[in-house]
């Protein structure tokens, strides 16, 4: 490594960040010390993603009361792109999966959480932000946890405790299979249901920030090797935009899923009978 | 190249981090204050959305609709109001044409009835006058016939006393002797071939 390449990359120790490994997501900004919790150490610290998303939370408050607060039936450009949004979540997610007559007192659920999800994701290809808040998996299970409790919770409320295990049956089955029947269906509501949720949208935003520092941190590190290795930087480099376009669509792709699958999920719930 | 220069802003920070437990642990395990801090975020959110922004915009769709309900409502309703019109002028327009047939009845039964009256009166007027003037023909005769009356009296007696010598013009007129010769005349009591005679005698014997 040159004299240069030190100059331009602050490297502390002079080592190499290539490859990235996970211990790029932990970003404590401010440190409280550390205490002891379950046995094991954990640190009090603000996060870089928690302030993202104290940042998306403060812009999507701001945009969407500033754009809906004299709402009119001629809409003005803000209200319009406001609307078509929320158009988006109401009509194409939340009705079309939970049915017109029960979807309306799920709508705000879901547009925050899909507006929310939406934004942070972007936020990991936004400069100067440039940090996937959902590549940290603490949020993607806060948000799961959220969904979680909403469909357990309308759906006992309106089969009943008992009932709603008997409705995770099908009906028509044979006696001797209900009993297996039922433990799938409790493994599937209870437990593969949450877990893919979280860790889809996890997964997807972790490998692809791993991915974007892996094209631009390595087209560094080719730039910095010089004579022919910095010229193999450039398509690195083109790679690196390729790919953050393509980020992009996943991440609004990543936002629709969880989304739609929290709206499936909860009509799947108020359904009356298999 | 900002999207190279601000991912490499964050790497003194990992460096600095290193040591922490967290930056060693599993990337499937969450870092609970996030984990809390994601859940206050959304509760944060969610209360804005369902507090400020869903009952704006569904106030907003509710009032579209009903305008679009109302405007179709309305347009419906001018419709019907041109068709009621469209109809009430077909009517007035057939009501007219009627109108306009009679009064063409009318007023040719009128001509015509006119026409006969005038004929009625041009007939009544030349019966008039052609009376007017019978009558008038018939005083004139009269008149002639009085005027001829006296003077075939005076000529008569004239001729009388000139014959029998002697003026008889005033006793014969006081008697009225010709008066009466001529009303028998008239009558038809003195015949024509005796009129020579008779008045001779009928003056012999009023003498």
């Amino acid at each position: 490594m040159s004299p240069t390449a030190a100059m331009l990359l602050p490297m502390a120790e002079g080592e190499s960040h290539f490859p990235p490994d996970p211990s790029l997501f932990w970003q404590p900004l401010v440190k409280f010390g550390s205490i002891e919790l379950f046995g094991s150490e954990m640190t009090l610290a603000i996060t870089r993603p928690m302030v993202v998303m104290a940042l998306t939370v403060g812009l999507l408050s701001w945009w969407l009361i500033a754009t809906t607060r004299k709402a009119a039936v001629v809409p003005s450009k803000g209200q319009a792109g406001t609307e078509a949004v929320y158009n988006f979540v109401r009509n194409g997610i939340a009705r079309d999966m939970i049915g017109s007559r029960d979807f309306l007192p799920f709508v705000p659920f879901l547009f925050t959480m899909f507006v929310l999800i939406l934004f942070n994701n972007w936020m990991g290809i936004i400069p100067p932000v440039q940090m996937p808040t959902m590549g940290r998996i603490g949020f993607p299970i806060a948000l799961t946890l959220l969904v979680y409790i909403v469909y357990h919770w309308i759906g006992v409320r309106k089969h009943g405790f008992v009932g709603y295990f008997q409705f995770m049956l099908p009906s028509g089955l044979p006696g001797w299979i209900k009993p297996a029947i039922l433990v799938l269906e409790m493994l599937t509501f209870f437990v593969t249901r949450p877990l893919t949720l979280a860790l889809r949208l996890f997964g997807n935003m972790f490998a692809g920030h791993l991915l974007l520092v892996v094209f631009i941190i390595g087209g560094w590190e080719l730039f910095l090797q010089g004579g022919l290795l910095s010229i193999v930087s450039l398509p690195a480099w083109i790679m690196a935009f390729a790919m953050t376009v393509f980020e992009a669509l996943v991440q609004f792709l990543q936002a629709y899923v969880f989304v739609l699958l929290a709206a499936s999920y909860i009509g799947g719930a108020l359904v009356d009978e298999h | 190249m900002q999207l190279t220069a601000s991912t490499l802003t964050a790497v003194p920070v990992v460096t600095a981090a290193e040591s922490d437990p967290e930056a060693s642990a599993l990337p499937i395990l969450p870092y609970l204050p996030e984990l809390i801090f994601g859940l206050v975020a959304f509760g944060i959110l969610y209360w804005v959305v369902a507090k400020f922004v869903v009952p704006n915009l569904e106030k907003a769709y509710a009032e579209r609709t009903a305008a679009i309900e109302g405007g179709m409502q309305q347009a419906e309703k001018a419709q019907q109001e041109a068709e009621a019109a469209l109809r009430e002028y077909k009517a007035q327009l057939a009501d007219a044409r009627d109108e306009a047939a009679r009064i063409r009845e009318e007023a040719k039964e009128q001509g015509a009835s006119i026409i006969a009256e005038m004929r009625q009166q041009a007939q009544a007027e030349a019966n008039r006058i052609t009376e007017t003037a019978t009558k008038q023909i018939e005083a004139e005769r009269q008149q002639a016939m009085v005027s001829l009356r006296s003077d075939v009296g005076r000529l008569s007696t004239d001729l009388a006393s000139r014959i029998v010598g002697e003026s008889l013009d005033d006793q014969a007129r006081q008697s009225g002797i010709v008066d009466r010769f001529l009303a028998e005349l008239e009558a038809g009591n003195v015949r024509a071939e005796v009129v020579g005679s008779e008045p001779a005698g009928s003056e012999g014997q009023g003498h």
